[in-house]
């Protein structure tokens, strides 16, 4: 009985369907990013912030149906370490942004 | 019969309270996520640094990077039919599953060292430009995590070829694989759009 139903596969692995919806999901959003570009139907800047919103929601994608996080208090210790991370890198990506072009303006290098 | 029950146990036990070291496996992706948003920080700053040479446009093609991007996000979801193929205990199936996600990676890192080559010998290597050189670090660096993860899928494949169960241990070896893998995707998804994507509008 236990055997048997250890045999599917707990929902915190995924399934055999996850996975494909997450695949199907990856590629729709892959191709639709590579569209956008090769297409030049948009403006620069309309372009760019639609492939940015694109790898966001991809990302978002993979970390639910690949890496399989999700809000069980199992997952509560890696969630706070990932929003963690994630405060860490925006801050390092932003700051740098922010200090390296204001150095540059100053310096008047471009 | 004892296949089964070692199989059943090491799952019950695995499904109920994930071992600390998945989760410091997970610690450690986070700090290479860290790694990785510090050189998006540097090639963000340095994109448009040409130094009268090659841009992005000139350089990259979008079929190469096609390729590379549909080899790295199908080997994504063969990992995941190995995973499941794990958590029923099928262990050739495992086996299988790795071989193709090994040989997908494979065939990205090929062609990531071919697109390489290709641009050092046109002149537009690393020492080229501020931008050349945001470019190979970022890029390469990504590639040398996909190689490491080469490898291990390899030492995976060995070490369930001894075995008739696969027992916690191993599972949580298979685990914390899979994390690594499909978060190396994710990282290639922020490089094909920011680096690649971005630079050719």
């Amino acid at each position: 009985m236990s055997t048997d139903h250890s045999a599917h596969g707990g929902s915190s692995h995924g399934s055999a369907g996850s996975y494909v919806i997450g695949f199907v999901l990856a590629v729709i959003l892959t191709a639709a990013a590579f569209m956008v570009v090769m297409g030049h139907s948009l403006s620069p800047s309309a372009t760019l912030t639609t492939i940015a919103a694109l790898a966001a929601v991809q990302v978002v994608v993979h970390l639910v149906f690949f890496l399989h996080m999700n809000t069980t208090s199992e997952q509560a210790w890696n969630n706070k370490v990932f929003l963690f991370t994630l405060g860490f890198v925006v801050i390092l990506i932003v700051g740098t942004l922010f200090i390296m072009g204001n150095t540059a303006a100053h310096m008047m290098s471009r | 019969m004892a296949h089964d029950t070692t199989l059943s146990d090491a799952h019950a036990e695995h499904e109920h309270h994930e071992l600390p070291t998945v989760f410091g496996f997970w610690v450690y992706l986070m700090t290479d996520c860290i790694i990785f948003g510090s050189l998006f920080a540097v090639f963000a700053v340095l994109r448009n640094q040409f130094a009268g040479g090659p841009t992005g446009k000139e350089l990259f093609e979008l079929s190469g990077l096609a390729l590379e991007t549909a080899l790295l996000l199908v080997s994504s979801i063969t990992y995941g039919f190995g995973m499941i193929a794990a958590h029923k205990g099928e262990i050739k199936s495992v086996q299988m599953w790795l071989g193709v996600t090994f040989l997908l990676g494979l065939g990205f890192v090929f062609l990531e060292l071919k697109e390489f080559s290709h641009m050092i010998a046109e002149g537009a290597g690393p020492d080229r430009s501020a931008f050349l050189s945001a470019f190979f670090t970022l890029v390469s660096t990504h590639g040398l995590h996909v190689s490491c993860g080469l490898v291990w899928i390899i030492v995976m494949i060995v070490q369930l070829s001894g075995v008739t169960a696969i027992n916690e241990r191993t599972m949580n070896k298979l685990t914390m694989l899979s994390l690594f893998w499909h978060f190396l995707d994710i990282v290639w998804i922020c490089v094909f759009t920011y680096v690649y994507l971005a630079s050719m509008i």
